[in-house]
């Protein structure tokens, strides 16, 4: 996993996209269905599965049910994940039989900007859509997962450009304005539970649905989140700390990540 | 009936300058071989549909065939950008390319009405996103609708209705008769929603024996059917081929330089020279 920041104490023994990653799958139980998008998603998914998880149902957006890949699928349609898949479904298929009803417990998701109402921009940077900073590859599944699924987790590196007051373009609704907005828009599931970050983790207050820093990695502090964080971030009145990685998730993750081909490129 | 022809003639006979075309194939089953063929047949001023465009269309993109680009998702799976598609767009180079830019759920309801013969189709979906602003110049192919039967707030998405599809297939019989199996996306809807199509395929049998999974398109469901084995290389024909993932990572510096691109498309795609 090269070319995110490498924010961890030398002493840690794991690098901050390595505990992201396993705090990410640890958020997955057992049975579950999990409608997972490609990247960090994608891996901590397949982590969970290969340890804690063995019964998590991954669901690509490519229309396999049930994959089973041996090894981290480079993109969403992957050989492997056909070849070891449940069902294999055509793609208006998985969104209108299997997401848009609600079928599916968990959207796991990532994001280039995250809102303090964890709305999701994956679509372009800067103000001016015809005029962008930053052309970003767009929507893909991601508006109706974060519409759909019962519950959303969103893996995120975090820093002041990931993490805006206001996302420059809503691709994908978290809780849009606040309280209420979802209801406005029809939008069945319950939205971002978790939003999982190379620092710690955040969950929206019941009730004004910001996003809350509630757990914190070891030896990182809340100073050092707040710097990343482009609102004013509230901290939760019992803030928590991560367990870090076990040897047997790291070994299983780093399994995983050395069998990319070109060793992961640029993920 | 289906013509069974080599890949030039029925690229030429059906792909033309000004036409909207799909080339779908969701990761897999890509028809890559077609897409260079259209590159070097020089078409121009195509609008280019497709859920993921990926490296085919940006090499289309690159190459100066298309006009507008009609998507949902435009990344290089697993790797990042999609270069020659960004400087397109951030920098109109090697012209200005007009988006119209929906979600994979909303284009994929869009095939499927192409496809039933309908004007629209109903989904949940787009409500609270940018992706019904101005900007994202879905105007006239989103509209809000209401369930004439609950009231409930919906969504309609309007056909797409390309003039021309192409896909990949793993294979053909002799009468045109088109079979593909795997992950099968949504390449039957687009034939089936298109005026006219091409299925490259890997191999051309005597006889198709059912595969599980296996999607059939009739052979009078497709205009033009031609063999070109590894057509859909760097992605994948399922019992046929593997992706070949180093070439995704690979074309991410072949393409961030306009030089570099313009020198592969001489060598890989018209076969001038050689590295």
């Amino acid at each position: 996993m090269t070319g995110g920041p490498v924010t961890e104490s030398p002493q840690a023994g794991y690098s901050s996209d390595e505990i992201m990653t396993v705090t990410a799958a640890r958020a997955l139980h057992d049975g579950m269905t999990c409608f997972v998008g490609i990247g960090l998603p994608s891996d901590a998914a397949n982590l969970a599965r290969r340890t804690h998880a063995p019964n998590l149902v991954l669901i690509y957006e490519s229309g396999t049910i049930g994959a089973k890949p041996g090894s981290l699928p480079l993109s969403i349609g992957d050989g492997i994940l056909a070849e070891t898949a449940d069902a294999v479904v055509s793609v208006p298929e998985i969104f209108n039989y299997w997401l848009q009803p609600g079928r599916i417990g968990i959207g796991f998701l990532g994001a280039a900007q995250i809102d303090k109402f964890a709305n999701i921009n994956t679509t372009v940077i800067g103000a001016d859509y015809a005029e962008p900073k930053v052309r970003l590859p767009g929507a893909g599944g991601a508006p109706e997962i974060a519409a759909s699924c019962r519950e959303v987790i969103v893996v995120v590196r975090q820093t002041l450009r990931t993490f805006v007051h206001r996302v420059d373009f809503v691709t994908s609704v978290g809780f849009g304005d606040g309280p209420g907005s979802r209801k406005y828009f029809g939008l069945t599931g319950a939205g971002p539970q978790k939003v999982i970050t190379d620092l710690g983790v955040l969950e929206p207050d019941p009730q004004t649905c910001e996003l809350v820093l509630t757990a914190v990695y070891p030896g990182v502090s809340v100073a050092a989140v707040r710097e990343r964080t482009g609102w004013d971030l509230r901290i939760s009145a019992d803030l928590g700390e991560i367990a870090p990685p076990r040897p047997a998730e790291l070994a299983v993750l780093r399994d995983l990540i050395a069998a990319l081909p070109s060793e992961g490129a640029a993920r | 009936m289906a013509e069974i022809v080599s890949l030039a003639e029925a690229i030429a006979e059906t792909v033309h300058d000004g036409d909207t075309v799909a080339m779908e194939g969701f990761t897999h089953l890509i028809p890559h071989a077609a897409g260079r063929e259209v590159i070097r047949q020089g078409r121009r001023g195509l609008t280019l549909v497709r859920m993921t465009p990926d490296v085919i269309y940006d090499q289309l993109i690159g190459a100066g065939c298309a006009r507008k680009l009609v998507f949902s998702w435009a990344g290089n799976p697993g790797v990042g950008s999609l270069h020659r598609f960004r400087d397109a767009v951030e920098r109109c180079w090697p012209g200005p390319l007009e988006l119209e830019e929906h979600s994979h759920a909303g284009m994929a309801n869009r095939y499927v009405a192409g496809a039933s013969g309908l004007p629209f189709a109903v989904l949940r979906g787009y409500n609270g996103t940018g992706l019904l602003g101005p900007g994202a110049n879905t105007h006239a192919s989103i509209a809000e609708i209401a369930c004439p039967f609950t009231g409930e707030r919906l969504t309609a998405v309007a056909a797409l209705r390309p003039d021309v599809a192409v896909t990949h297939a793993q294979r053909a019989d002799r009468a045109g008769n088109v079979q593909f199996w795997g992950i099968t996306g949504v390449q039957k809807e687009a034939v089936l929603a298109s005026a006219r199509s091409v299925v490259t395929v890997e191999e051309i049998v005597d006889e198709l024996h059912p595969k599980p999974g296996a999607v059939v398109l009739p052979t009078w469901a497709v205009g033009y059917v031609a063999a070109a084995p590894g057509g859909a290389h760097p992605s994948y024909a399922l019992d046929y081929t593997a992706r070949d993932n180093d070439f995704y990572v690979a074309w991410d510096a072949i393409s961030r330089d306009r030089e570099t691109f313009l020198r592969w498309v001489d060598e890989h795609v018209f076969g001038k020279g050689s590295s």
